[in-house]
């Protein structure tokens, strides 16, 4: 994937992965059944309105807390084409580049866009429109090597490729 | 400039001399561990490897933890796809019901992690065994699988905080007040990416369950791993429970730290953690009347023999307020035996707690003492996120078993010196 453009959902600080995927859920393994309960417990809404392609938009530490892979998971079942947040709690980012959720951390974009803004992401620049304000915004550079796991289409396809 | 005792871990475990904060590096692991949750999602992930075999059938531990003994249909399914995994990879250390324990009580006390090791688990409390003086983390399901494959896992070295701990602790005051007052001190996202290092005159003072504790708790604060110093006391643990031969790592006298906070242990007070972050703490005595509907002693973090030890203590001989609910849960088969041995559950039982078998259960609201809406928990577990135990308007206030136990009794949040 090149890009996104989707619709903003906006959440603050410390989001953790009980919310995004509460634990009565992980009895699944299932994205589908994943997704159907996405952010639940901090937002009921969330998954009766979220479109493909759609964006969600974070401050500090997203993801933080149980290292359920469940909550990524769910988040790219629900359709989501990006997360962007301020920063990342540090198994979660792991775990979205592993499984290929597209993840940027940038403060000025966490801090100015806006719930229900449209949103545009060049992954190959890593620059960030608000189409709804034009205002643009440059997310963090992932190090080479993430970058090289992030290409080969994360962990699982990079482990067969160094094999090779 | 010198490195961290984290830092000469994993540069051991990388092949490299030296390694500096940031570096990206791919390092050796000596154990992998997955869960009930996590590793059915690992196991699917190999299923996409070109090499579907495992790197080492003695270097993979799998814990069924977290919803077992089954509370429902699918997860005895996932249960029944780990058992079949392990079955036909000859995994050693599985762990079935009457085997095991809570992962991060059960792998030391099986003496399957020792100082200088280099882990990961897919458990975002792996970090618990930098109580031993070894590098550990919490990774998720995909980084599990590529673990189990390859024996390998690559890491950004992180940069360290250090915390110089002084000072002897108080009566009452355990390795769960010292880390909940560092977790307020510098909240849940302070310590990101990095690594936590607990060194000073203070650390000879705490008890391996409350290193276990203090270790345990530092991915609360956004940490890659919490590490102590290998003293006798480690040792000692080390030979008891029959694990390898350990090697001791020293961080150099002219490691770098980002920050370094000094705490003065005998000043501390027993700690509570308000919804709904960690880092929420107050005192015992700044929490005002807070009045509850349950209470939970157990968990990775404080399910130990000495937790219950605290805990039976101050039961002993008193009854659990009426209307209360009360959950013990040693957290693991051993802990079970001796705590039974040393009258422990019988204190509990007469008391009017319930004692359950090892689990996770209500930690993560899995099951086994979930909250309704509006109810109240004191809890000696890790989290107190929105719904973490059930309801989402339920509240979970975390503190010591000291305090949990107290608390039991007079059916709020309680001093454990004024009962």
């Amino acid at each position: 994937m090149d890009s996104a453009k989707g619709l903003v959902y906006k959440y603050g600080d410390n989001v953790d992965t009980d919310v995004i995927i509460p634990a009565r859920y992980l009895n699944s393994t299932k994205p589908e059944e994943l997704a159907q309960h996405c952010m639940e417990d901090i937002d009921r809404d969330f998954i009766k309105n979220v479109k493909k392609g759609d964006i969600i938009v974070a401050g500090k530490n997203f993801g933080c807390g149980s290292s359920r892979e469940h909550a990524p998971i769910a988040i790219k079942a629900a359709g989501v084409s990006c997360v962007i947040a301020e920063t990342f709690a540090r198994i979660f980012y792991r775990n979205s580049i592993n499984i290929g959720l597209p993840i940027i951390e940038s403060k000025e974009a966490s801090e100015k866009i806006k719930s229900g803004d449209i949103v545009s992401v060049d992954f190959d620049s890593g620059v960030v429109t608000d189409e709804t304000t034009g205002e643009k915004f440059k997310g963090q550079a992932f190090p080479p090597f993430m970058q090289k796991l992030i290409d080969a289409g994360g962990l699982i396809k990079y482990v067969n490729q160094e094999a090779d | 400039m010198g490195m961290t005792m984290t830092q000469k871990i994993l540069a051991k475990h990388a092949g490299l001399d030296k390694v500096e904060a940031g570096q990206l590096i791919e390092a050796n692991l000596d154990l992998v561990l997955g869960n009930d949750i996590t590793s059915p999602v690992a196991i699917h992930a190999m299923e996409n490897l070109d090499d579907k075999s495992v790197f080492d059938k003695d270097k993979i531990a799998l814990v069924m933890d977290h919803f077992v003994p089954n509370k429902d249909i699918k997860s005895a399914e996932n249960v029944k796809e780990v058992r079949q995994f392990a079955c036909e990879n000859c995994i050693s250390n599985f762990y079935d019901v009457g085997q095991m324990g809570i992962e991060h009580a059960l792998l030391p006390e099986k003496g399957l992690v020792t100082a200088g090791d280099a882990v990961i688990g897919a458990d975002s409390h792996t970090c618990t065994y930098g109580a031993l003086g070894a590098f550990s983390t919490g990774v998720g399901s995909t980084d599990m699988a590529a673990g189990m494959a390859t024996g390998k896992a690559w890491f950004k070295v992180p940069s360290a905080i250090r915390f110089v701990l002084t000072g002897k602790p108080a009566p009452f005051i355990s390795g769960k007040d010292i880390i909940l007052h560092i977790i307020g001190m510098i909240g849940v996202d302070g310590a990101l990416y990095q690594s936590m290092e607990f060194t000073g005159d203070g650390v000879s003072y705490l008890s391996m369950d409350d290193r276990f504790t203090i270790s345990n708790m530092a991915i609360e604060a956004g940490g890659k791993n919490g590490i102590f110093p290998v003293d006798d006391k480690t040792l000692e643990y080390i030979k008891e429970h029959n694990a390898k031969e350990p090697v001791v790592y020293e961080a150099d006298p002219d490691a770098e730290y980002t920050k370094t906070i000094t705490i003065d242990l005998s000043k501390l007070r027993p700690t509570v953690a308000f919804p709904h972050l960690p880092e929420n703490t107050k005192t015992v005595d700044e929490a005002g009347d807070i009045e509850i509907d349950q209470v939970v002693i157990g968990s990775c973090t404080n399910g130990r023999i000495s937790d219950l030890k605290i805990a039976a203590d101050i039961l002993k001989g008193k009854k659990v307020k009426k209307g209360l609910r009360v959950i013990v849960i040693p957290a693991t088969q051993q802990i079970y035996l001796d705590a039974m041995n040393a009258g422990y559950l019988r204190t509990f039982i007469e008391a009017g707690a319930v004692v359950s078998t090892p689990t996770c259960g209500p930690c993560l609201g899995g099951y086994m003492g979930i909250l309704a809406s509006g109810e109240k928990c004191v809890s000696t577990t890790n989290r107190n996120f929105v719904g973490r135990m059930g309801a989402t308007d339920s509240e979970i206030y975390l503190a010591s078993p000291a305090v949990a136990a107290a608390s039991a009794i007079t059916g709020r949040i309680t001093d454990p010196a004024t009962v």
